[in-house]
């Protein structure tokens, strides 16, 4: 789990003492170049197109048709990173800053009352119910119930807001929230519960007070988790709105691709650009984004 | 299993498990007037639209088995059903050893490693729309990387042939996730105990048998959770595809959410969109529970699907 593990090898790279001595070292080290090939190929594989795409979003339009699509501009330019800001890219982005805080916000702070009631709350049917629905969630794909929840927001007469994007993530940020928030509290010591109580404090009291500062790692990486689900989602502001007004970043980079067609360093800009928020926060928070990208997966 | 994920620590169960207050009930109310609001009453809803005759703006009138019965008698759903399997198959052969030998290789606690890691999992923060706008120009014949590399074979059309197009979207889809499964079977690998590997290097294993008959069989309930999210994932694949190729060329990489989509969004029949939908549903439930069969274990979580 990647996290606070101390540097040691997992698996003893150092021939066997007993022995055999020269083909186990033969095997080894060819299995330890296999890895290592497929370790640097995929690098390879994986970094190529990033890199192109950053050096090609710095290339004028004609510039990028005449030079080798590998190599970096003649002369860098940020002419497309203009183009892009100037086609209302702040507006988009904005939109999905809205979009984002305002999903996930609520619905973690609403996950985390909810596993906390789930673990504290004793053994009625209401909890265990509320828990079982929880977790059959998980397993329902936004995709499959659109078009009822296409319905329900026509109905709330919320189509064509940012409110409409809004209410679904929410609601889809919550099965795995309370699942992993709940696994979380269920490890705070039950001493501290007790002590709590001892001392007069009331369950809403202990809940914010005492279970909330403890549950921290937890809450931060389900934040990130649906912050990027949230933040990437292409089907609600696709489905749901319909003025360009409204458009969220990775719709707003599907409609470039239609306009700018055939200038690609201004659609690559523009994918740059939406990437860049999210890029800022995995250097700051690698951590907590990669655990929170495996939030759940482990029991 | 434990995979991975700090924060989900498999815990001394005993901790807390009966709080004494039974009135803690209505915390759970707000998560669950949006959860039911959202999830659960659209998931009944869309068996209720499959039902009817709608065409997304006007009313809704109850149509008996018209659409399930345009939707079942169209080989259009069989294709469909087909591109899907055949999409989800191949990207889990391919993305399987590919994660498998990645994470067994980052497993290592070798600094260069660390940062190979760093970089490996950079596509996993692109939005599918990026991705498949990235790849679309990258694919292009005569200014993307087949012309860079100056490869000819590389130089194809690769979007405007029915069995390239779905090539393609295999491999980009394994681009995208391989990074992910691998961070799943790095913590896998972590976790078996060394002293293992400590026995079988004594017994004269050597690295591949090591691999083969150690590693492999511990990462037993790993493969299972990677695999069933991979599967189920794989019927999700809805953005990617449709900035892409939007199901073409011709309908080759027309899978079943987009034609759930296309029917109901582009066509304005609800009725039979809402028919794919539950098809879509049944066939994820189905084979999630097929591989928590091969499990044997409670893998409820892992059940997810990454709308």
């Amino acid at each position: 789990m990647a996290v606070t593990t101390p540097p040691a090898p997992t698996r003893p790279s150092r021939p066997s003492s007993v022995g055999k001595g020269t083909s186990t070292t033969a095997k080894l080290l060819r299995l330890n170049w296999f890895g290592g090939i497929a370790g640097w190929i995929w690098l390879v594989i994986g970094m190529l197109p990033i890199y192109w795409i950053v050096i090609s979003s710095f290339k004028s339009q004609s510039n990028f048709f005449a030079t080798n699509p590998l190599l970096p501009p003649d002369e860098w330019t940020l002419d497309s990173y203009r183009l892009v800001i100037e086609s209302d890219f702040i507006r988009y982005f904005g939109n999905s800053v809205v979009v984002t805080v305002g999903a996930i916000v609520p619905a973690v702070l609403i996950s985390f009352m909810a596993a906390f009631a789930i673990v504290r709350g004793g053994n009625g049917w209401f909890l265990r119910l509320s828990n079982s629905l929880f977790l059959m969630g998980l397993a329902i794909p936004l995709q499959a119930v659109i078009i009822p929840v296409y319905l329900i927001i026509i109905r709330l007469r919320l189509y064509d807001t940012l409110t409409a994007m809004i209410l679904p993530s929410i609601a889809f940020a919550i099965p795995l929230s309370v699942l992993v928030l709940s696994n979380f509290i269920r490890d705070v010591p039950r001493e501290l519960f007790e002590s709590m109580r001892l001392d007069g404090c009331s369950e809403w009291g202990t809940m914010w007070r005492l279970a909330f500062p403890l549950t921290r790692p937890a809450l931060v990486t389900v934040t990130i988790y649906n912050a990027l689900g949230v933040w990437n989602n292409f089907l609600l502001p696709l489905i749901l709105t319909q003025n360009p007004d409204r458009r969220t970043l990775p719709l707003a980079l599907w409609t470039f691709q239609g306009q700018y067609g055939v200038n690609v360093p201004a659609v690559l800009a523009s994918v740059v650009l939406t990437t860049l928020p999210i890029l800022v926060f995995y250097a700051v928070g690698r951590r907590q984004l990669l655990s929170g990208l495996t939030a759940g997966f482990g029991k | 299993m434990s995979t991975l994920a700090p924060p989900v620590v498999k815990g001394t169960r005993s901790a807390n498990s009966g709080g004494r207050s039974g009135s803690l009930g209505w915390l759970v109310l707000p998560a669950l007037l949006f959860f039911v609001t959202f999830g659960v009453v659209p998931l009944f809803g869309v068996l209720f639209l499959s039902f009817t005759q709608w065409d997304g703006i006007g009313d809704i009138h109850p149509d008996g088995l018209n659409a399930w019965r345009s939707v079942l008698g169209d080989p259009q759903l069989l294709h469909s059903l087909g591109v899907t399997f055949l999409i989800m198959i191949l990207s889990w052969l391919v993305q399987t050893p590919a994660s498998l030998l990645l994470g067994t290789f980052l497993a290592g606690h070798q600094r260069y490693r660390g940062f190979l890691a760093v970089l490996y999992f950079i596509p996993l923060l692109l939005s599918s729309a990026a991705i498949a706008i990235t790849w679309k120009a990258l694919l292009d014949p005569n200014f993307g990387l087949g012309a860079g590399l100056g490869l000819s074979f590389l130089q194809q059309d690769w979007l405007g042939k029915d069995t390239l197009a779905v090539g393609v979207v295999v491999f980009i889809v394994s681009w995208q996730f391989i990074p992910f499964h691998s961070l799943i079977y790095q913590g896998g690998v972590r976790q078996i105990p060394r002293s293992i590997y400590e026995a079988a290097e004594i017994d004269g294993a050597g690295r591949l048998r090591q691999f083969f008959s150690i590693t492999l069989p511990q990462l037993k309930y790993t493969i299972i959770t990677s695999s069933t999210l991979m599967v189920v994932g794989s019927l999700t694949f809805f953005d990617l595809i449709f900035v892409l190729t939007a199901g073409g060329p011709g309908d080759a990489t027309r899978v079943l959410a987009l034609d759930m989509y296309k029917r109901g969004f582009m066509a304005n029949l609800m009725g039979p969109a809402s028919a794919i939908a539950v098809i879509l549903v049944l066939v994820g439930l189905g084979i999630a529970l097929l591989l928590r069969r091969l499990g044997g274990t409670d893998q409820t979580d892992s059940m997810l699907e990454g709308a």
